[in-house]
């Protein structure tokens, strides 16, 4: 019987020829991952472990995304544990304020996590990664303890859904809507415990920031991983970046699959989830009349340079609604920077956005655009859990970028086109 | 371990941000975390739970985030054990590595109201709801998992493990 992708990658790793679904295997790790949330509680069981040193300084990352700049007392104490600890351990991808990106954009850009790897890190969406042919999962802080010291993890060997998408994609639908959509059909636990694997002809027309939209979410249906073939747009992606040797995977033609679903994605319009889960999906010509407070575009999910060109293309001589604030943050630094030299900040900030520096802020109701009780956004982010974004009666509506900025202009949420 | 309690019941999609929210993950004291617990979805949670007391729920319970404050508030603020008919998959490696006994079982699930008293053998995955007198076998525990609560959880774990692989160096 031939094997998935996810399972060659495991096998590899746990120095064994195949895996089977259900098997618990231990498997050496390229690359782990912390944040100014998890790493703390990681550092302090790290140091009950009793080892001197880590399992490698240069395969660790430790990032300080979420609160950053810090946002009070607490959170600068948090990072501060960080720092110290990274100094100790000479751990050499630590990355400071003016230097750090959200995680999941910032490690693949830095060329840090490269295709055939096995990652782990101390955030859900680590399954972020797998658009590049590699394994990646969320884990917690204890985990990621362990980790730190032994270089190796233990995992249960998941089944695999396969998802195969064929058509042409329609105008504003992007991998956004794909996942959305995708959600929406089977459910916040339809793929509990299960590796997602995202084929088909359309995968291979999306770029790359669009497969790690759709790889992000795979935790959103309670996914262990996402994971897609490599192929020439992802090593186009690899090569300039990569800082290690990588390896390609693929799965056999033969392998087995829990399920197989097949979707025609010409059928699929820009998708909006409403309160207060991610299956929540409709088509946004569906979403009428919802007035909204804020809009963010950003976050681990669609804070990349091909995000905010949708939605500059949105913005472009437009103005945002006088009763909606809306709040717009590349992903990182490079991203920053690239924005700038396009022009696109002149077109936000003419438009009445505010453009902040990277961070998660947001997402998680940290800081940088909190919201007020019945207070409505809607986001580009990737969860609208009650009191995600502040308030515990505040509403999130999760989008692509194009809906998100043209919401942003409408008032209420609504698609480009009908902005024309 | 036996544990006996009154029940805290909830249902599906219970996630993390309700559990411990966001707001709230400057910090990572126990007693400070559970002093938040279950906030955004049972505000008087905090106030009505006993030590021992069990959460039970529906489906995909703990899903969401990664942050292991989740089940380290549920622990803290008194609750012995939790019984769903699934967990999501980060949140139940999370229990077990901080050791908060979870249990899938959704026939106990179903058989246990808000409020019964309940008593659970973790060791053997009884349950017992002392209110109906009605006896549940909660799925036993991969062997690996029970290794690893035999050892005291995942960092006594690790502790042996980088002795073994030491000597094999």
């Amino acid at each position: 019987m031939g094997q998935t992708i996810t399972q060659k990658i495991l096998a590899a790793h746990a120095d064994k020829d195949q895996v089977e679904p259900g098997e618990l295997v231990t498997i050496k790790l390229d690359f782990m991952l912390g944040n100014d949330i998890t790493a703390p509680i990681a550092i302090r069981e790290f140091k009950q472990i009793g080892v001197d040193c880590v399992f490698d300084k240069e395969r660790i990352a430790l990032v300080p995304d979420h609160y950053t700049p810090a946002k009070d007392m607490k959170a600068a104490q948090q990072v501060k544990e960080m720092r110290e600890f990274a100094h100790e351990y000479g751990i050499t991808n630590f990355f400071e304020v003016g230097r750090v990106g959200v995680e999941h954009t910032l490690l693949p850009d830095e060329g840090l996590v490269v295709p055939g790897d096995a990652v782990i890190g101390a955030d859900s969406h680590t399954c972020t990664y797998g658009a590049l042919g590699l394994f990646s999962t969320g884990v917690g802080s204890t985990d990621l303890a362990a980790a730190m010291a032994l270089g190796e993890t233990w995992v249960r060997v998941p089944e695999t859904i396969k998802f195969v998408y064929y058509g042409k994609l329609n105008k504003w639908v992007g991998g956004k809507d794909l996942i959305l959509y995708t959600i929406g059909k089977i459910g916040v636990d339809g793929a509990l415990y299960c590796s997602m694997e995202f084929t088909g002809e359309t995968i291979s027309f999306l770029p790359m920031a669009d497969r790690f939209t759709m790889c992000n979410m795979a935790i959103e249906a309670g996914g262990k991983n996402g994971i897609m073939h490599v192929d020439d747009t992802t090593l186009e992606y690899v090569k300039p970046r990569a800082k290690r040797p990588w390896k390609v995977y693929a799965s056999d033609s033969d392998a087995l699959y829990k399920e197989i679903i097949e979707i025609d994605v010409s059928e699929i319009e820009p998708q909006v989830a409403f309160p207060h889960l991610p299956e929540n999906t409709r088509p946004v010509s569906q979403a009428s009349d919802i007035r909204i407070d804020q809009a963010v575009i950003g976050s681990c999910t669609n804070g990349r340079i091909e995000d905010l060109r949708i939605a500059a293309s949105v913005l472009k001589g437009r103005r945002v609604h006088p009763d909606v604030r809306l709040i717009i943050i590349p992903a990182t630094q490079e991203i920053w920077q690239q924005a700038m030299r396009e022009g696109l900040f002149d077109i936000f900030i003419e438009a009445g956005a505010a453009v902040s520096t990277p961070t998660c802020g947001p997402c998680l109701g940290g800081h940088m655009g909190c919201l007020a009780e019945g207070e409505r956004a809607i986001a580009t982010t990737n969860r609208n859990f009650v009191g995600r974004m502040g308030h515990v009666k505040s509403e999130v509506y999760l989008s692509n970028p194009a809906i998100a900025a043209a919401s942003a202009v409408l008032g209420r949420i609504g698609s480009p086109e009908e902005l024309n | 371990m036996i544990f006996r309690g009154k029940v805290h019941k909830y249902g599906s999609n219970v996630d993390t941000d309700v559990i411990i929210p966001a707001r709230y993950l400057v910090t990572s004291d126990p007693a400070e975390l559970a002093a938040h617990c279950m906030e955004d979805i049972d505000p008087d949670f905090v106030k009505r739970v006993q030590p021992g007391d069990i959460i039970v729920a529906e489906e995909n319970f703990g899903c969401g985030s990664s942050r292991e404050h989740a089940p380290i508030a549920i622990k803290a603020s008194g609750i012995s054990c939790v019984i769903a008919k699934t967990f999501a998959r980060i949140f139940y490696r999370n229990s077990f590595n901080i050791g908060l006994p979870i249990l899938e079982c959704p026939e106990a699930v179903d058989g246990i109201s808000a409020g019964d008293e309940v008593e659970v053998e973790t060791s053997t995955g009884k349950i017992v709801n002392l209110t109906t007198c009605k006896a549940f076998q909660a799925r036993p525990f991969p062997e690996f998992i029970q290794q690893l609560i035999l050892a005291g959880g995942l960092i006594p774990y690790a502790r042996e493990r980088v002795k073994a692989l030491k000597k094999c160096r």
